[in-house]
């Protein structure tokens, strides 16, 4: 609520502070004869601190200038008069004016550094999680374009006794380079769509078997030395979804395993259906009756035989450019936040847990399906 | 097919010098045009073989080109294209590209699409025997034989695989085969499609799971390979 407070706008803060005030007087003014002038100047200067702790300076000055008026006019004799007869009043008058002003200004003051502090701080974690990404991209981005510089100079190069075997040697360097480049700069598209929020998933019916099938097909050097292990419902059905968004986010989950889990060990992939069915509440007899429809959910886990994760840290592999400490291989800590935003894009979700010998990703797709496994005009 | 001319229109010199070089150290004649224009020009002042096509140039859309080409032009047209956006290449697959390439390609890749799209332009009459390995289709008969032996397909399989026998190595959108086959009401009843697809393969693919004649184009379609 303070926040609101603090937010609202100049005409509000102004109304809030002028109006305090006015309040204040009004109910001092009827327990003048208990409290004194003199207390009622010190509650009136509590309400223009707590007023200068919220607000801006122009509604706690203007709110500062019509207390001390008010003060004057209600509470100082001669009453109903700005007119101050004793020195002291007149002494006590002008302090109350300069200790409100001061209180506001300064709490302004205050508030600004403070504001200045957080922007700073703000701006301090924004640059180091630049210099992250900065540090990562520059080293997956210019190594391989160090590789395609230097063999291609090799290779240029007039005097060298490139022979054809090193001629060989060195294009291939080119090639797996560039790949490798390409590869990185298709992971930063992704992300880069995942962040502009306009990433609409192309939705059309997917054989999962396909799917996941194509996806291990691709993956087949990279899996030379494991092995996967597919298992698929039967009378799975047909779903609503995005083909190449899915591949990219099966192909990522199973290419991360097989890179982070020791040779010979399997990769496990399951896709099964989850139906709930939602009955129909009846309005007359209150009873749950005839089925009303049914919400289908693609479940598809992968699981990998490697040391899994650091205890605490199964959330946090989703953030972008996060890493896990002391893994040696390269990539940009950018496969599994984009798992997440396409598994997200498909109102979908996605949960990483420790299983014993290894690690398991669960991914749900709620969507529609399409149970026609023959036609009647065959 | 060889000695074929080949028009590379595409605005980057570095990309057009590349294919340029790769086609002529694979015998065939290239010629290449930097814009819209020139190669609108060149195509009908000399009409090529085939036309490979980017679709990003610099002072007109690709789309444009291809449907300003589709007017007289009748032989292969094949489509370069920068990003995989599928809807892209499916429109321009749909309004009469021959086939498509997303860069970065590999030449070996852009060979098989160049060799394959001039076979199908040069077969004006389809052989009625598809030969692909163990599997025979024979198109006068409406017979398909796999080791030598009869395989019984329904109507709509045998309709499938036929359209794919005649367009060998051709990617066939989901749209064009849902069209060709239920009709153009069911273009977007792509689930019928994939029962068939699937039912297709478990009776020719020796393994359905890793299929080698019906190769699935990610979110574009599908495409039948005869030979490796």
């Amino acid at each position: 609520m303070f926040r609101q407070l603090i937010n609202s706008s100049k005409t509000i803060q102004i109304l809030i502070s002028t109006g305090s005030v006015v309040l204040l007087s009004a109910t001092c003014y009827f327990l003048q004869h208990h409290l004194g002038y003199k207390v009622v100047a010190f509650i009136l200067l509590l309400c223009i601190s707590l007023l200068a702790a919220l607000f801006d300076i122009i509604p706690v000055l203007l709110a500062a200038t019509l207390s001390a008026l008010i003060w004057n006019f209600f509470f100082i004799e001669p009453k109903y008069t700005f007119q101050i007869s004793t020195a002291e009043d007149g002494f006590l008058f002008a302090m109350y004016f300069i200790i409100a002003s001061i209180n506001a200004v300064l709490t302004n003051r205050i508030r600004q550094v403070e504001k200045k502090a957080r922007e700073e701080e703000e701006k301090a974690r924004t640059v180091k999680l630049y210099n992250t990404l900065l540090n990562s991209l520059s080293h997956e981005l210019k190594t391989p374009i160090a590789a395609i510089i230097s063999a291609s100079d090799n290779l240029m190069s007039p005097e060298a006794s490139v022979n054809k075997a090193n001629q060989e040697e060195l294009a291939t360097n080119i090639s797996v380079a560039a790949l490798r480049l390409n590869q990185q700069v298709e992971n930063l598209l992704s992300m880069s769509r995942i962040e502009s929020g306009f990433l609409r998933p192309r939705q059309d019916w997917v054989d999962v078997n396909e799917l996941i099938y194509e996806v291990v097909h691709r993956l087949e050097q990279q899996l030379v030395n494991h092995t996967p292990v597919i298992t698929i419902a039967d009378n799975l059905p047909l779903y609503k979804m995005d083909y190449g968004l899915m591949e990219q986010v099966l192909y990522n989950l199973i290419y991360n395993a097989s890179l982070y889990t020791p040779q010979h060990t399997d990769i496990i992939i399951r896709a099964r259906n989850k139906a709930e069915k939602v009955y129909y509440l009846d309005p007359d007899t209150e009873i749950h009756s005839e089925m009303k429809s049914e919400i289908n959910t693609l479940i598809l886990t992968i699981e990998d035989q490697g040391p899994g994760f650091p205890p605490g840290e199964t959330e946090r592999v989703f953030e972008k450019f996060y890493r896990l400490e002391h893994v040696k291989k390269g990539g940009t800590g950018l496969g599994l936040s984009i798992v997440k935003g396409f598994v997200e894009a498909h109102k979908g979700k996605i949960t990483l847990e420790n299983i014993p010998h290894g690690a398991r990703f669960t991914i749900e797709i709620p969507t529609e399906v399409s149970y026609i496994n023959f036609l009647k005009n065959e | 097919m060889n000695n074929a001319a080949i028009l590379v229109i595409d605005d980057e010199v570095q990309i057009r010098r590349l294919l340029e070089i790769t086609l002529e150290n694979n015998q065939f004649i290239a010629q290449s045009a930097g814009t819209a224009r020139e190669g609108l020009r060149l195509a009908s002042s000399q009409p090529p073989d085939l036309i490979i096509l980017d679709l990003d140039l610099p002072d007109d859309n690709g789309h444009n080109v291809l449907m300003k080409l589709r007017e007289w032009y009748t032989k292969p047209v094949l489509i370069l294209s920068v990003q995989s956006d599928e809807e892209d290449i499916i429109n321009a697959l749909d309004h009469g590209a021959n086939d498509y390439l997303v860069k970065p390609f590999r030449s070996g890749e852009l060979l098989a699409r160049v060799r394959s799209a001039l076979r199908g332009a040069a077969a004006e009459d389809v052989d009625p025997v598809v030969d692909a390995g163990d599997l025979q289709i024979n198109l006068a008969d409406r017979t398909v034989k796999l080791k030598g032996e009869l395989i019984k397909l329904t109507a709509t399989e045998y309709k499938l695989i036929s359209l794919f026998a005649r367009q060998e190595g051709k990617v066939l959108t989901h749209q064009y085969l849902l069209r060709e086959i239920w009709g153009p009401g069911y273009i977007n009843q792509s689930q019928y499609l994939r029962v068939f697809i699937a039912q297709l393969r478990k009776k020719i693919e020796k393994d359905p799971n890793r299929p080698t004649y019906i190769l699935t184009d990610s979110g574009v379609g599908y495409r039948f390979m005869a030979k490796d």
